[in-house]
């Protein structure tokens, strides 16, 4: 087991590596130069971008630059070109953004879709079922922007709940509660937005997985035991086929640095998601470089997790 | 022409099936798996039901515990007695008391039939814990004495052991010990020994032997293997196409056989009185149960085929003690040479 | 009754099977039929690609019937169906028929040519990027499956690296140091085909014994480019290589397809695994079949079963992506048409013009679930263990 989880690490730092190279050199090679070194941006004059390309190391050949690049995101020196925070801390602050979204909008997800997936399995072809499944197609095929103004037409126009931002202008001097119940309010939308696709496909995916276990021959034969039904579904059943979403879960991790660009956009939620796109726009390298590299980050913690929640959990693999 | 008589008592009766009909599909495709079926099987004795694949006994033997899948199987006619009540009518609360605690069954397949994520001890003691309210302490006792009366060494490590851990035959074994956790009136197999080799067959078999002789029980027994059949049966069900061709006790199957297929089955075993000569096989193939002939269903592949043979369904004809055959023809044939 | 000697040599009539026969293609038909969802899909798939293909033909061209380009201020956001104001319009503004299907858009354009004219935009986008990310995932998921086990030794990966980078500093200016290391690298070429043609044996000398040991296994390499492009979230690299390159439809279609290849890839793969190990590619090689020979034309058929299913969906998800990034403003450029423009330019009149996001937005949701359901639909029938037991 241990050199099992020795190896996997070792591949991942390996995986790690080339990510931070590749995406570098997506960046570097890429036509179109940061708006601050430009030659044609009348903002900036000659001297103020050669200065800038100094301090910056833009006239270095790019494996220097690679190299001080790394050795400020891991010392926390990065900078944003763009207004000179520290990269890190900016990442920090909208992440705590985008953090309460993405909690409430997973645990809507992985709370409901289960019930459902599993109920729409076990009276398959039933009406509940068939409701179940037209719903998931219907919200695997909208345009998440499209759902997200019907939503918010419908919404404002009947329960007047607001929907912009994350907190109501100018209620910074009222009452905790209040404060409270506003946030609940701004959150309920975008995070419900978030988790009906969720839902839509994990569901679906728990249908088949619970159906594809149904079928199995143990089941047969708890069934001849005489095992009432529901033991043999949520006892037998549901631990077979709990067993792939296990590993799921650990997936979960990369996303709390995705955000989603439309949804952040929609709602003007100040979140990573926002913020990598106007870095993109702006060419901002170090941003663009970070949110990569933490996703990359994220993305191979994930699978590690993953790896290891599956051989705890499953009793014939044991390494 | 006689109809199916019962001869013996009534209160020696186990369990009896009388024109059992399943269906598969429906509409014009619709699959006759079984198509009007009776046997019985008596106290403490052990009935085979013999047949090729896909002739209906696997379906026959599920349908006695309602395990047959709803949606495309549906059974459409019978009656299945058993101690005193029908089977079909019952509702799913009151077969789930009889599963596993007066019916037990043992799968073909053991290495897909236990669950891969619950111990081997788990999985037993579940199959008494359903039905009877013991101790845990008891419960734990009662597990060990199930595997060694099945025979496998070191009870104590293989109850904590998964069920991938053991082989093929010792899985089969922990089916066969779940199935006698609650001391059942009837254990059904369904071809339990079919996908193991031939050692542990023949251990297995044994197994059921003794187990029949020191605890009492039925087994209706089903099988493609007429070895198997010679060396445990007391009465034996010949099917075909689902329906019985032929019935009677292991004597008059194997020495007297009246029935066109029954006759062929024995032809086509090897034995050393045949040596250097070709070995003979039934001429044609089993119809697709969507498909079947007019009339007997065997007839397309029959030597002694008459013109009545598909206009008619034939009835059973009662060779006396018990021996009955699906043939008019032979009967005939019989009667004229008498 | 001894049947030993007399039934053999019977003669008799055995009859036809009596079951009526059925080709392959009839027996998928009769069961995707059983699906009603999926049958719809497939008519609305069909229904959708006529109208592209009409809608193509009506649009383009210098005197369209329908043109989407034409810009009336003076009719601009009339609702849908009505009629056209003739006195303020000159005769070549005035719509065919007079009449305005869909309503105009903010600038006076007839929304409903401009929808004939996505379609045809949405269609292309799907398949092409599809196409692409199926072509890649098939041959490195086909590679990775069949010739996972073998090794790539490390004077292939120093060959490589030195040909790599020789060409990149040629293309960089430093042509010394480039053109050196390409000659390195085709004297290295040389020198192994000459070896390996002098010697029958499949030993090397020494020093090209010491390079040839197993550095990692071809299965282990993709499979970690796999990786690598899993690391990065795949609408932010779309987002990212969109904003950097050149706006054209071009660049969109190759960029999705460029990254949305990885789950082809583990399909087929995974596929392969397990046919690799059946007999008849075993059988296959005994008759001397050559490797790609089996690969493309033995296991690939029963390999595609997946990748149909992931295809169509991904037809279905591609257009999703494009409506994305049309609405972020990174899509096709105008003139040119797609729903996701349509949707995009709309949003600012949501109260006012609701029919410019309803329109589009209804639209793709019906196509991209026609998609959705037919891919389902197929998975169902090509997959035997989801079907109702028969």
């Amino acid at each position: 087991m241990l050199s099992f989880i020795g190896r996997s690490f070792v591949q991942k730092i390996i995986t790690l590596f080339f990510v931070s190279i590749v995406s570098f050199l997506i960046i570097h090679l890429a036509p179109g130069k940061p708006s601050q070194v430009d030659p044609m941006n009348p903002k900036f004059t000659p001297e103020m971008v050669e200065r800038f390309r100094k301090e910056f190391h833009l006239d270095k050949p790019l494996y220097v630059q690679y190299v001080y690049f790394y050795q400020d995101l891991f010392t926390g020196k990065t900078v944003s070109w763009k207004d000179n925070q520290s990269v890190l801390k900016k990442i920090w602050d909208r992440f705590l953004n985008s953090l309460p979204l993405f909690f409430v909008g997973t645990l809507l997800t992985w709370t409901l879709s289960f019930p459902i997936g599993i109920r729409s399995a076990i009276f398959r072809e039933g009406a509940y079922d068939r409701t179940a499944t037209f719903l998931s197609y219907l919200l695997i095929s909208i345009p998440g922007f499209f759902f997200a103004y019907v939503l918010i037409i419908f919404v404002v126009t009947r329960f007047h709940v607001p929907v912009i931002g994350m907190e109501t202008f100018g209620i910074g001097d009222a009452s905790i509660p209040y404060i409270l119940m506003d946030r609940i309010w701004h959150l309920l939308l975008p995070s419900v937005l978030g988790a009906t696709g969720g839902i839509a496909v994990l569901s679906r995916y728990v249908r088949s997985q619970m159906l594809e276990v149904e079928g199995q021959d143990y089941i047969r034969t708890a069934r001849a035991k005489g095992l009432p039904p529901e033991q043999v579904h949520y006892k037998h059943a549901l631990r077979n086929a709990l067993l792939p979403f296990v590993t799921m879960f650990g997936l979960i991790l990369p996303g709390l640095i995705g955000g989603s660009v439309i949804i952040e956009s929609i709602f003007s939620w100040p979140g990573m998601g926002r913020m990598a796109y106007e870095a993109i726009l702006a060419r901002d390298y170090p941003i663009i470089l970070t949110v990569n590299f933490v996703s990359a980050v994220l993305v191979l913690a994930g699978t590690f997790v993953s790896d290891l929640l599956y051989l705890i959990v499953d009793p014939r693999i044991r390494l | 022409m006689t109809r199916d008589k019962q001869p013996m008592a009534d209160d020696n009766r186990l369990i009896s099936v009388r024109d059992l009909k399943v269906y598969f599909g429906g509409g014009d495709a619709c699959a006759r798996a079984v198509d009007g079926i009776s046997f019985e099987v008596r106290k403490k004795e052990t009935v085979c039901i013999v047949g090729e694949s896909g002739c209906g006994k696997t379906v026959s033997a599920l349908s006695i515990l309602g395990l047959v899948t709803t949606p495309p199987g549906e059974i459409v006619d019978g009656q299945i007695v058993f101690a005193g009540q029908n089977l079909l009518e019952l509702n799913e609360e009151a077969m789930q008391k009889i599963r596993g605690n007066h019916i037990a069954m043992v799968f073909q397949e053991p290495l897909t039939s236990l669950n891969p994520v619950f111990t081997i001890g788990d999985q037993i003691s579940e199959a008494v814990s359903i039905h009877k309210k013991i101790g845990a302490e008891a419960l734990h006792e009662k597990c060990i004495r199930l595997l060694k009366d099945v025979g496998i060494s070191a009870p104590e490590q293989r109850l904590e052991d998964y069920p991938h851990q053991l082989s093929g035959g010792q899985r089969q074994r922990v089916m066969i010990a779940m199935a006698l956790a609650c001391d059942p009136d009837l254990i059904i197999a369904d071809e339990p020994t079919t996908a193991l080799d031939v050692t542990v067959q023949a251990q297995i078999l044994e197994l059921f032997g003794s187990i029949q002789k020191n605890q009492s029980m039925s087994i209706l027994y089903i099988t493609h293997d007429l070895g198997v059949v010679a060396a445990i049966a007391d009465r034996v069900y010949v099917m075909y196409a689902g329906i019985i061709a032929e019935q009677g006790n292991t004597e008059q199957i194997f020495r007297n056989a009246r029935h066109p297929y029954t006759q062929g089955l024995l032809a086509s075993l090897p034995s050393l009185s045949k040596r250097g000569k070709r070995l003979y096989s039934i001429p044609g193939t089993v119809p697709n149960p969507a498909y079947k002939p007019a009339g007997c269903p065997f007839h397309p592949r029959c030597p002694h085929k008459a013109p009545s043979c598909y206009k008619e369904y034939p009835k059973m004809c009662d060779y006396g003690q018990g021996h009955l055959a699906r043939c008019p023809i032979l009967f005939q044939d019989e009667r004229r040479h008498t | 009754m001894n049947l030993n000697e007399t039934t053999v040599t019977k003669d008799f009539h055995v009859e036809e099977p009596l079951v009526p026969k059925r080709t392959r293609l009839e027996e998928f038909w009769l069961l995707f039929g059983q699906n009603r969802l999926a049958i719809m899909g497939l008519l609305i798939f069909i229904l959708f690609f006529c109208c592209a293909i009409t809608g193509l033909f009506l649009t383009s061209g210098s005197k369209p019937i329908f043109d989407p380009s034409l810009v009336r201020l003076e009719e601009k956001l009339r609702p849908p169906c009505s009629k056209s104001n003739l006195d303020l319009l000159e005769p070549d503004q005035v719509p065919t028929l007079n009449f305005y299907l869909m309503g105009t858009d903010d600038l006076g354009r007839d929304v409903f040519a401009r929808m004939l004219q996505g379609a045809w935009v949405s269609l292309t986008v799907g398949f092409v990027a599809v196409g692409i990310s199926v072509l890649i995932g098939i041959f490195m998921g086909g590679i990775a499956g069949y010739f996972g086990q073998h090794y790539i030794k490390i004077d292939h990966i120093l060959l490589t690296l030195l040909l790599v980078s020789g060409t990149g500093l040629v293309i960089l200016d430093v042509i010394l140091v480039g053109a050196a290391l390409l000659l390195l690298g085709a004297a290295y070429i040389v020198y192994s085909v000459l070896t390996r043609h002098r010697s029958k044996k499949k030993e090397h000398s020494s020093w090209g014994a010491m390079f040839h040991i197993n550095a990692v296994s071809v299965d282990t390499l993709i499979m970690r480019i796999v990786d690598i492009m899993l690391c990065f979230p795949s609408f932010f690299l779309i987002l990212t290589v969109v904003a950097i390159l050149p706006a054209s439809i071009y660049n969109i279609m190759i960029v999705i397809g460029l990254t949305s290849w990885m789950g082809t890839t583990r399909f087929v793969r995974a596929e392969f695994l397990s046919l690799r190990e059946q007999d008849f590619v075993a059988a296959a090689k005994a008759l001397g079949i050559g490797n790609f020979r089996i690969i493309f034309r033995h296991m690939m058929p029963n390999a595609v079963a997946p990748v149909l299913v992931s295809a169509t969906i991904g037809i279905a998800s591609a257009i999703l992506t494009e409506a994305g990034l049309s609405f972020l403003g990174f899509g096709v450029p105008p003139p040119h048409a797609t729903w996701g423009n349509i949707l995009s330019d709309g949003k600012n009149f949501i109260f006012d013009a609701p029919w410019l996001t309803f329109i589009p937005g209804i639209t793709i949701l019906i196509v991209v679930l026609s998609f959705n359901l037919f891919g389902e639909g197929l998975r169902d029938v090509l997959n035997p263990k989801l079907r109702e037991r028969h």
